[in-house]
Protein backbone atom coordinates (compact mmCIF):
# COMPACT_ATOMS: atom_id res chain seq x y z
CA UNK A 1 0.00 0.00 0.00
CA UNK A 2 2.96 2.18 0.90
CA UNK A 3 4.78 1.64 -2.23
CA UNK A 4 1.15 2.15 -4.11
CA UNK A 5 1.08 5.70 -2.25
CA UNK A 6 4.07 6.67 -3.08
CA UNK A 7 3.69 5.78 -6.72
CA UNK A 8 0.75 7.38 -7.30
CA UNK A 9 0.07 9.93 -4.89
CA UNK A 10 2.94 11.20 -3.85
CA UNK A 11 2.87 14.49 -2.11
CA UNK A 12 6.56 15.92 -3.39
CA UNK A 13 5.53 15.12 -7.09
CA UNK A 14 1.72 16.51 -6.53
CA UNK A 15 4.04 19.67 -5.39
CA UNK A 16 6.40 19.86 -8.14
CA UNK A 17 4.08 18.95 -10.92
CA UNK A 18 0.69 20.63 -9.82
CA UNK A 19 1.41 23.60 -11.70
CA UNK A 20 2.23 21.95 -14.74
CA UNK A 21 -1.09 20.11 -14.61
CA UNK A 22 -3.16 23.64 -14.22
CA UNK A 23 -1.27 25.14 -16.85
CA UNK A 24 -2.21 22.40 -18.92
CA UNK A 25 -6.03 22.52 -17.87
CA UNK A 26 -5.91 26.17 -19.21
CA UNK A 27 -4.13 25.13 -22.62
CA UNK A 28 -6.83 22.43 -22.57
CA UNK A 29 -9.87 24.66 -22.03
CA UNK A 30 -8.60 27.30 -24.75
CA UNK A 31 -8.06 25.31 -27.09
CA UNK A 32 -11.65 23.05 -26.82
CA UNK A 33 -13.58 26.83 -26.42
CA UNK A 34 -11.79 27.42 -29.81
CA UNK A 35 -12.87 24.46 -31.29
CA UNK A 36 -16.55 24.19 -30.14
CA UNK A 37 -16.93 27.78 -31.48
CA UNK A 38 -15.30 27.80 -34.36
CA UNK A 39 -16.43 24.07 -35.39
CA UNK A 40 -20.34 24.89 -34.47
CA UNK A 41 -20.54 28.02 -36.45
CA UNK A 42 -18.69 25.91 -39.65
CA UNK A 43 -21.27 23.16 -39.09
CA UNK A 44 -24.34 25.65 -39.08
CA UNK A 45 -23.07 27.77 -41.97
CA UNK A 46 -22.74 24.56 -43.91
CA UNK A 47 -26.51 23.35 -43.24
CA UNK A 48 -27.81 26.81 -44.21
CA UNK A 49 -25.74 26.83 -47.33
CA UNK A 50 -26.94 23.21 -47.96
CA UNK A 51 -30.32 24.30 -47.82
CA UNK A 52 -30.03 26.51 -50.68
CA UNK A 53 -29.98 23.19 -52.81
CA UNK A 54 -27.74 24.30 -55.01
CA UNK A 55 -26.38 21.16 -56.54
CA UNK A 56 -22.66 21.27 -56.82
CA UNK A 57 -21.97 23.25 -53.81
CA UNK A 58 -24.44 20.44 -51.85
CA UNK A 59 -21.90 17.50 -53.71
CA UNK A 60 -18.70 19.66 -52.40
CA UNK A 61 -20.19 20.08 -48.89
CA UNK A 62 -21.64 16.37 -48.47
CA UNK A 63 -18.12 15.20 -49.52
CA UNK A 64 -16.30 17.00 -47.43
CA UNK A 65 -18.36 16.07 -44.27
CA UNK A 66 -18.04 12.38 -45.44
CA UNK A 67 -14.33 12.36 -45.62
CA UNK A 68 -14.36 14.58 -42.27
CA UNK A 69 -16.73 11.81 -40.69
CA UNK A 70 -14.61 8.77 -41.82
CA UNK A 71 -11.26 10.06 -40.99
CA UNK A 72 -9.64 8.83 -37.78
CA UNK A 73 -8.28 12.89 -35.95
CA UNK A 74 -4.96 11.40 -35.74
CA UNK A 75 -4.20 10.22 -39.22
CA UNK A 76 -5.23 14.06 -40.47
CA UNK A 77 -3.05 15.71 -37.01
CA UNK A 78 -0.21 13.69 -37.89
CA UNK A 79 -0.58 14.48 -42.11
CA UNK A 80 -0.74 18.25 -41.16
CA UNK A 81 1.83 18.23 -38.95
CA UNK A 82 4.15 16.25 -40.23
CA UNK A 83 2.91 16.81 -44.03
CA UNK A 84 2.53 20.68 -44.33
CA UNK A 85 6.05 21.88 -43.83
CA UNK A 86 7.08 19.81 -46.39
CA UNK A 87 5.27 22.08 -48.68
CA UNK A 88 6.57 25.26 -46.80
CA UNK A 89 3.30 25.61 -44.77
CA UNK A 90 4.16 25.71 -40.80
CA UNK A 91 1.67 25.73 -38.47
CA UNK A 92 1.82 25.45 -34.63
CA UNK A 93 0.99 21.96 -32.95
CA UNK A 94 -1.76 23.92 -31.51
CA UNK A 95 -3.16 25.42 -35.11
CA UNK A 96 -3.23 22.04 -36.59
CA UNK A 97 -5.04 20.69 -33.19
CA UNK A 98 -7.51 23.39 -33.52
CA UNK A 99 -8.14 23.44 -37.17
CA UNK A 100 -8.51 19.21 -37.85
CA UNK A 101 -10.79 18.96 -34.64
CA UNK A 102 -12.87 21.73 -35.55
CA UNK A 103 -13.10 20.19 -39.23
CA UNK A 104 -14.15 17.33 -37.48
CA UNK A 105 -16.45 18.80 -35.22
CA UNK A 106 -17.86 21.13 -37.75
CA UNK A 107 -18.54 18.07 -40.32
CA UNK A 108 -20.80 16.55 -37.55
CA UNK A 109 -22.66 19.11 -36.90
CA UNK A 110 -23.48 19.80 -40.19
CA UNK A 111 -24.96 16.62 -40.33
CA UNK A 112 -27.24 16.88 -37.22
CA UNK A 113 -27.92 20.54 -38.34
CA UNK A 114 -29.37 19.24 -41.70
CA UNK A 115 -31.57 16.95 -40.31
CA UNK A 116 -32.72 19.17 -37.90
CA UNK A 117 -33.94 21.35 -41.14
CA UNK A 118 -35.31 18.42 -42.60
CA UNK A 119 -37.73 17.43 -39.99
CA UNK A 120 -39.06 21.31 -40.53
CA UNK A 121 -42.40 20.79 -42.38
CA UNK A 122 -42.73 22.24 -45.92
CA UNK A 123 -45.54 23.72 -44.42
CA UNK A 124 -43.29 26.19 -42.05
CA UNK A 125 -41.51 27.13 -45.49
CA UNK A 126 -44.41 27.61 -47.59
CA UNK A 127 -45.68 29.93 -44.57
CA UNK A 128 -42.98 32.31 -43.88
CA UNK A 129 -42.80 32.97 -47.46
CA UNK A 130 -46.23 34.10 -47.97
CA UNK A 131 -46.23 35.98 -45.48
CA UNK A 132 -42.99 38.01 -47.49
CA UNK A 133 -40.08 36.88 -45.96
CA UNK A 134 -37.50 35.72 -48.67
CA UNK A 135 -35.26 33.17 -48.44
CA UNK A 136 -32.45 33.45 -45.85
CA UNK A 137 -35.27 35.56 -43.72
CA UNK A 138 -37.20 32.19 -43.68
CA UNK A 139 -33.91 30.03 -42.89
CA UNK A 140 -32.60 32.25 -40.42
CA UNK A 141 -35.93 33.41 -38.33
CA UNK A 142 -38.65 30.55 -39.19
CA UNK A 143 -36.66 26.75 -39.98
CA UNK A 144 -33.35 27.72 -37.51
CA UNK A 145 -34.57 28.37 -34.66
CA UNK A 146 -36.99 25.67 -34.62
CA UNK A 147 -34.36 23.05 -36.36
CA UNK A 148 -31.75 24.14 -33.54
CA UNK A 149 -33.52 23.32 -30.58
CA UNK A 150 -33.89 19.63 -31.58
CA UNK A 151 -30.59 19.70 -32.26
CA UNK A 152 -29.44 20.02 -28.91
CA UNK A 153 -29.02 16.90 -27.62
CA UNK A 154 -27.33 14.97 -30.34
CA UNK A 155 -24.94 18.08 -30.89
CA UNK A 156 -24.07 18.10 -26.83
CA UNK A 157 -22.63 14.45 -27.18
CA UNK A 158 -20.51 15.05 -30.23
CA UNK A 159 -19.18 17.94 -29.19
CA UNK A 160 -17.96 16.59 -26.13
CA UNK A 161 -16.57 13.22 -27.70
CA UNK A 162 -14.95 15.66 -30.27
CA UNK A 163 -13.72 18.06 -27.43
CA UNK A 164 -11.97 15.44 -25.90
CA UNK A 165 -9.77 14.55 -28.53
CA UNK A 166 -8.06 17.71 -27.44
CA UNK A 167 -5.72 15.02 -25.36
CA UNK A 168 -4.15 13.99 -29.02
CA UNK A 169 -2.37 17.64 -28.82
CA UNK A 170 0.07 15.38 -27.06
CA UNK A 171 1.10 13.55 -29.65
CA UNK A 172 2.41 16.73 -31.54
CA UNK A 173 3.61 18.51 -28.77
CA UNK A 174 1.01 20.49 -27.73
CA UNK A 175 1.00 21.45 -23.80
CA UNK A 176 -2.10 20.76 -22.48
CA UNK A 177 -3.03 18.43 -19.84
CA UNK A 178 -2.11 14.55 -21.09
CA UNK A 179 1.51 16.36 -22.47
CA UNK A 180 2.61 18.05 -19.11
CA UNK A 181 1.66 14.54 -17.27
CA UNK A 182 3.70 12.55 -19.80
CA UNK A 183 6.41 14.99 -19.48
CA UNK A 184 6.36 15.37 -15.62
CA UNK A 185 5.82 11.67 -15.64
CA UNK A 186 9.23 10.87 -16.88
CA UNK A 187 10.53 13.34 -15.51
CA UNK A 188 9.97 12.61 -11.94
CA UNK A 189 10.08 8.80 -12.97
CA UNK A 190 6.99 8.35 -10.79
CA UNK A 191 3.18 7.76 -12.11
CA UNK A 192 1.57 10.47 -9.73
CA UNK A 193 1.32 13.49 -12.61
CA UNK A 194 -0.55 10.86 -14.69
CA UNK A 195 -3.16 10.30 -12.08
CA UNK A 196 -3.48 13.99 -11.88
CA UNK A 197 -3.91 14.49 -15.15
CA UNK A 198 -6.56 12.31 -15.44
CA UNK A 199 -8.21 13.96 -12.49
CA UNK A 200 -7.65 17.09 -14.33
CA UNK A 201 -9.45 16.05 -17.25
CA UNK A 202 -12.65 14.21 -15.17
CA UNK A 203 -13.12 17.76 -13.32
CA UNK A 204 -13.49 19.26 -16.86
CA UNK A 205 -15.83 16.99 -18.37
CA UNK A 206 -17.97 15.68 -15.50
CA UNK A 207 -19.75 19.14 -15.16
CA UNK A 208 -20.41 18.69 -19.17
CA UNK A 209 -21.28 15.37 -19.34
CA UNK A 210 -23.78 15.79 -16.46
CA UNK A 211 -25.27 18.82 -18.39
CA UNK A 212 -25.32 16.48 -21.56
CA UNK A 213 -27.74 14.32 -19.69
CA UNK A 214 -29.61 16.79 -18.48
CA UNK A 215 -30.13 18.59 -22.09
CA UNK A 216 -30.80 15.07 -23.39
CA UNK A 217 -34.25 14.49 -21.06
CA UNK A 218 -34.62 18.11 -21.33
CA UNK A 219 -34.82 18.49 -25.15
CA UNK A 220 -35.47 14.98 -26.31
CA UNK A 221 -35.94 14.48 -30.01
CA UNK A 222 -39.94 15.16 -31.35
CA UNK A 223 -40.27 17.07 -28.12
CA UNK A 224 -39.83 20.29 -29.93
CA UNK B 1 1.59 21.90 -57.24
CA UNK B 2 4.33 19.26 -58.44
CA UNK B 3 5.65 19.85 -54.82
CA UNK B 4 2.35 18.65 -53.40
CA UNK B 5 2.06 15.73 -55.78
CA UNK B 6 5.44 14.65 -54.77
CA UNK B 7 4.67 14.83 -50.95
CA UNK B 8 1.53 13.78 -50.33
CA UNK B 9 0.37 11.60 -53.36
CA UNK B 10 3.82 10.02 -54.33
CA UNK B 11 2.55 6.88 -55.68
CA UNK B 12 6.25 5.51 -55.73
CA UNK B 13 6.79 5.88 -51.97
CA UNK B 14 3.42 4.52 -51.34
CA UNK B 15 3.99 1.15 -53.24
CA UNK B 16 6.74 0.66 -51.17
CA UNK B 17 5.03 1.20 -47.81
CA UNK B 18 1.79 -0.46 -49.31
CA UNK B 19 3.60 -4.38 -47.81
CA UNK B 20 4.02 -2.20 -44.37
CA UNK B 21 0.69 -0.62 -44.56
CA UNK B 22 -1.31 -3.93 -45.21
CA UNK B 23 0.57 -5.56 -42.33
CA UNK B 24 -0.86 -2.42 -40.39
CA UNK B 25 -4.06 -2.83 -41.79
CA UNK B 26 -3.84 -6.52 -40.49
CA UNK B 27 -3.50 -5.43 -37.03
CA UNK B 28 -6.12 -3.00 -37.35
CA UNK B 29 -8.90 -5.43 -38.48
CA UNK B 30 -7.49 -7.72 -35.60
CA UNK B 31 -7.71 -5.01 -32.84
CA UNK B 32 -11.42 -4.35 -34.26
CA UNK B 33 -12.44 -7.48 -34.23
CA UNK B 34 -11.36 -8.32 -30.29
CA UNK B 35 -12.46 -4.63 -29.19
CA UNK B 36 -15.91 -4.25 -30.90
CA UNK B 37 -17.30 -7.44 -29.84
CA UNK B 38 -15.92 -6.48 -26.65
CA UNK B 39 -17.38 -3.25 -26.26
CA UNK B 40 -20.61 -4.69 -27.55
CA UNK B 41 -21.21 -6.98 -24.97
CA UNK B 42 -19.64 -4.60 -22.27
CA UNK B 43 -22.03 -2.13 -23.06
CA UNK B 44 -25.12 -4.66 -22.83
CA UNK B 45 -24.07 -5.94 -19.37
CA UNK B 46 -23.57 -2.11 -18.12
CA UNK B 47 -26.67 -1.23 -19.57
CA UNK B 48 -28.39 -4.55 -17.71
CA UNK B 49 -26.52 -3.22 -14.34
CA UNK B 50 -28.12 0.07 -14.90
CA UNK B 51 -31.63 -1.16 -14.63
CA UNK B 52 -30.79 -2.77 -12.05
CA UNK B 53 -33.65 -3.54 -9.06
CA UNK B 54 -30.94 -1.80 -6.15
CA UNK B 55 -29.79 1.21 -5.80
CA UNK B 56 -26.55 0.06 -4.64
CA UNK B 57 -25.68 -1.37 -7.78
CA UNK B 58 -27.41 0.92 -9.86
CA UNK B 59 -25.47 4.11 -8.81
CA UNK B 60 -21.64 2.76 -8.94
CA UNK B 61 -22.78 1.82 -12.01
CA UNK B 62 -24.27 5.48 -13.77
CA UNK B 63 -20.63 7.04 -11.92
CA UNK B 64 -18.64 5.15 -13.84
CA UNK B 65 -20.48 5.30 -17.08
CA UNK B 66 -20.06 8.82 -16.60
CA UNK B 67 -16.23 8.98 -15.58
CA UNK B 68 -15.73 6.87 -18.44
CA UNK B 69 -17.35 9.11 -20.73
CA UNK B 70 -15.22 12.21 -19.19
CA UNK B 71 -11.80 10.76 -19.36
CA UNK B 72 -10.62 11.02 -23.13
CA UNK B 73 -9.86 7.31 -24.28
CA UNK B 74 -5.90 8.29 -24.61
CA UNK B 75 -5.34 9.47 -21.39
CA UNK B 76 -7.09 6.24 -20.44
CA UNK B 77 -4.72 4.06 -22.50
CA UNK B 78 -1.92 6.16 -21.71
CA UNK B 79 -2.57 5.54 -18.25
CA UNK B 80 -3.26 1.74 -18.15
CA UNK B 81 0.13 1.67 -20.85
CA UNK B 82 2.87 3.78 -18.86
CA UNK B 83 0.81 4.34 -15.29
CA UNK B 84 0.12 0.85 -14.26
CA UNK B 85 3.52 -0.74 -14.84
CA UNK B 86 4.70 1.72 -11.26
CA UNK B 87 1.70 -0.95 -9.28
CA UNK B 88 3.49 -3.67 -10.63
CA UNK B 89 1.23 -4.39 -13.47
CA UNK B 90 3.05 -4.41 -17.07
CA UNK B 91 0.33 -4.68 -19.61
CA UNK B 92 1.59 -5.56 -23.01
CA UNK B 93 0.48 -2.56 -25.94
CA UNK B 94 -1.76 -5.25 -27.20
CA UNK B 95 -3.80 -5.93 -23.51
CA UNK B 96 -3.47 -2.16 -22.76
CA UNK B 97 -5.40 -0.86 -25.31
CA UNK B 98 -8.11 -3.92 -25.01
CA UNK B 99 -8.61 -2.86 -21.37
CA UNK B 100 -8.92 0.80 -22.26
CA UNK B 101 -11.05 -0.07 -24.97
CA UNK B 102 -13.41 -2.18 -23.00
CA UNK B 103 -13.46 0.57 -20.30
CA UNK B 104 -14.43 3.47 -22.91
CA UNK B 105 -16.55 1.83 -25.89
CA UNK B 106 -18.43 -0.43 -23.15
CA UNK B 107 -19.77 2.97 -21.49
CA UNK B 108 -20.46 4.41 -24.86
CA UNK B 109 -22.37 1.10 -26.13
CA UNK B 110 -24.15 1.05 -22.60
CA UNK B 111 -25.79 4.67 -23.04
CA UNK B 112 -26.94 3.46 -26.50
CA UNK B 113 -28.14 0.15 -25.28
CA UNK B 114 -30.09 1.77 -21.88
CA UNK B 115 -31.77 4.39 -24.65
CA UNK B 116 -33.07 1.15 -26.71
CA UNK B 117 -34.68 -0.74 -24.01
CA UNK B 118 -35.95 2.22 -22.04
CA UNK B 119 -37.89 2.18 -25.88
CA UNK B 120 -39.33 -0.72 -25.05
CA UNK B 121 -42.85 -0.35 -24.01
CA UNK B 122 -44.33 -1.97 -20.55
CA UNK B 123 -46.68 -3.98 -22.53
CA UNK B 124 -44.07 -5.98 -24.58
CA UNK B 125 -42.48 -7.49 -20.84
CA UNK B 126 -46.06 -7.80 -19.75
CA UNK B 127 -47.23 -10.18 -22.92
CA UNK B 128 -44.09 -11.93 -23.20
CA UNK B 129 -44.23 -12.75 -19.27
CA UNK B 130 -47.92 -13.68 -19.48
CA UNK B 131 -47.25 -16.18 -22.47
CA UNK B 132 -45.22 -18.00 -19.82
CA UNK B 133 -41.57 -16.78 -20.62
CA UNK B 134 -39.12 -15.97 -17.70
CA UNK B 135 -37.93 -12.78 -17.22
CA UNK B 136 -34.44 -13.51 -18.85
CA UNK B 137 -36.36 -15.35 -21.55
CA UNK B 138 -38.67 -11.89 -22.17
CA UNK B 139 -35.15 -9.77 -22.14
CA UNK B 140 -33.12 -12.05 -24.88
CA UNK B 141 -36.07 -12.62 -26.94
CA UNK B 142 -38.15 -9.84 -26.45
CA UNK B 143 -36.82 -6.58 -25.67
CA UNK B 144 -33.46 -6.66 -26.62
CA UNK B 145 -34.40 -7.85 -30.16
CA UNK B 146 -36.60 -4.89 -30.15
CA UNK B 147 -34.12 -2.47 -28.96
CA UNK B 148 -30.88 -3.19 -30.87
CA UNK B 149 -33.37 -2.33 -34.13
CA UNK B 150 -34.26 1.00 -32.01
CA UNK B 151 -31.09 2.28 -31.60
CA UNK B 152 -29.15 0.71 -35.06
CA UNK B 153 -28.25 3.49 -36.54
CA UNK B 154 -26.30 4.80 -32.64
CA UNK B 155 -24.80 1.21 -32.83
CA UNK B 156 -23.30 1.75 -36.05
CA UNK B 157 -22.40 5.09 -35.27
CA UNK B 158 -20.54 4.12 -32.10
CA UNK B 159 -18.88 1.21 -33.82
CA UNK B 160 -17.34 3.59 -36.72
CA UNK B 161 -15.69 5.62 -33.87
CA UNK B 162 -14.22 2.81 -32.41
CA UNK B 163 -12.62 1.34 -35.59
CA UNK B 164 -11.36 5.28 -35.89
CA UNK B 165 -10.31 5.19 -32.34
CA UNK B 166 -8.01 2.16 -32.80
CA UNK B 167 -5.52 5.14 -34.56
CA UNK B 168 -4.42 5.92 -30.92
CA UNK B 169 -2.97 2.67 -30.50
CA UNK B 170 -0.19 3.85 -32.30
CA UNK B 171 0.76 6.36 -29.51
CA UNK B 172 1.58 2.91 -27.21
CA UNK B 173 3.72 1.48 -30.26
CA UNK B 174 0.92 -1.09 -31.61
CA UNK B 175 1.97 -1.72 -35.09
CA UNK B 176 -1.76 -1.06 -36.52
CA UNK B 177 -2.63 0.92 -39.87
CA UNK B 178 -1.67 4.39 -38.48
CA UNK B 179 1.68 2.94 -36.95
CA UNK B 180 2.95 1.31 -39.40
CA UNK B 181 2.31 4.18 -42.38
CA UNK B 182 4.01 6.84 -39.53
CA UNK B 183 6.93 4.88 -39.29
CA UNK B 184 7.09 4.60 -43.36
CA UNK B 185 6.76 8.18 -43.10
CA UNK B 186 10.06 8.81 -40.86
CA UNK B 187 12.04 6.42 -43.02
CA UNK B 188 11.22 8.03 -46.22
CA UNK B 189 10.57 11.69 -45.28
CA UNK B 190 7.92 11.89 -47.06
CA UNK B 191 4.08 12.14 -45.59
CA UNK B 192 3.05 9.93 -48.26
CA UNK B 193 2.10 6.86 -46.49
CA UNK B 194 -0.16 8.67 -43.94
CA UNK B 195 -2.08 9.97 -46.99
CA UNK B 196 -2.28 6.04 -47.92
CA UNK B 197 -3.58 4.87 -44.74
CA UNK B 198 -6.13 8.14 -44.73
CA UNK B 199 -7.05 6.35 -48.08
CA UNK B 200 -7.23 2.55 -46.25
CA UNK B 201 -9.60 4.02 -43.57
CA UNK B 202 -12.01 5.65 -45.93
CA UNK B 203 -12.45 2.94 -47.89
CA UNK B 204 -13.29 0.55 -44.54
CA UNK B 205 -15.51 3.38 -43.58
CA UNK B 206 -16.97 5.63 -46.09
CA UNK B 207 -19.82 2.89 -46.82
CA UNK B 208 -20.61 2.84 -43.26
CA UNK B 209 -20.65 6.60 -43.18
CA UNK B 210 -22.86 7.39 -46.44
CA UNK B 211 -25.14 4.42 -45.17
CA UNK B 212 -25.42 6.32 -41.24
CA UNK B 213 -26.25 9.48 -43.15
CA UNK B 214 -29.26 7.82 -44.92
CA UNK B 215 -30.69 6.46 -41.83
CA UNK B 216 -30.55 9.56 -39.74
CA UNK B 217 -32.13 11.47 -42.45
CA UNK B 218 -34.72 9.52 -42.47
CA UNK B 219 -35.13 9.23 -39.38
CA UNK B 220 -35.18 13.03 -38.94
CA UNK B 221 -38.11 13.45 -41.33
Amino acid sequence: MDRFVDAFLNQRVIDKYLPDILWGMVVTIEVAAAVVVTGILGGLLLAALRSFRIRALNVLIVLMVDVFRSLPPLVMILIAYFGLPNVGLSLSGFTVLWLVLSLVLAAFAEEIFWSGILSIRKGQWEAARSTGLNFVQTLAWVILPQAIRMTVPPLTNRTIAITKNTALGAVIGVPEILMQAQTAQSFSGNATPLLLGSIAYILLFIPVVAVGRWLETRFAWGRA
Amino acid sequence: MELFVDQFLNFEIMHQALPLLLRGLGMTLQLCLVVVPLGLAGGLAVALICRSRWRAVRWPAFVLIDFFRAVPPLVLLIFIYAGLPFAGIRPSPFVAVCVAFLLNTSAYYGEIYRAGIASIGRGQWEAARSTGLNSFQTLAWVVIPQAVRNVLPDLISNTVEVVKLTSIASVVAMPELLYSADMARSLTYNPSPIVAAAAIYLALLWPCVRLLSRMEHRVGR
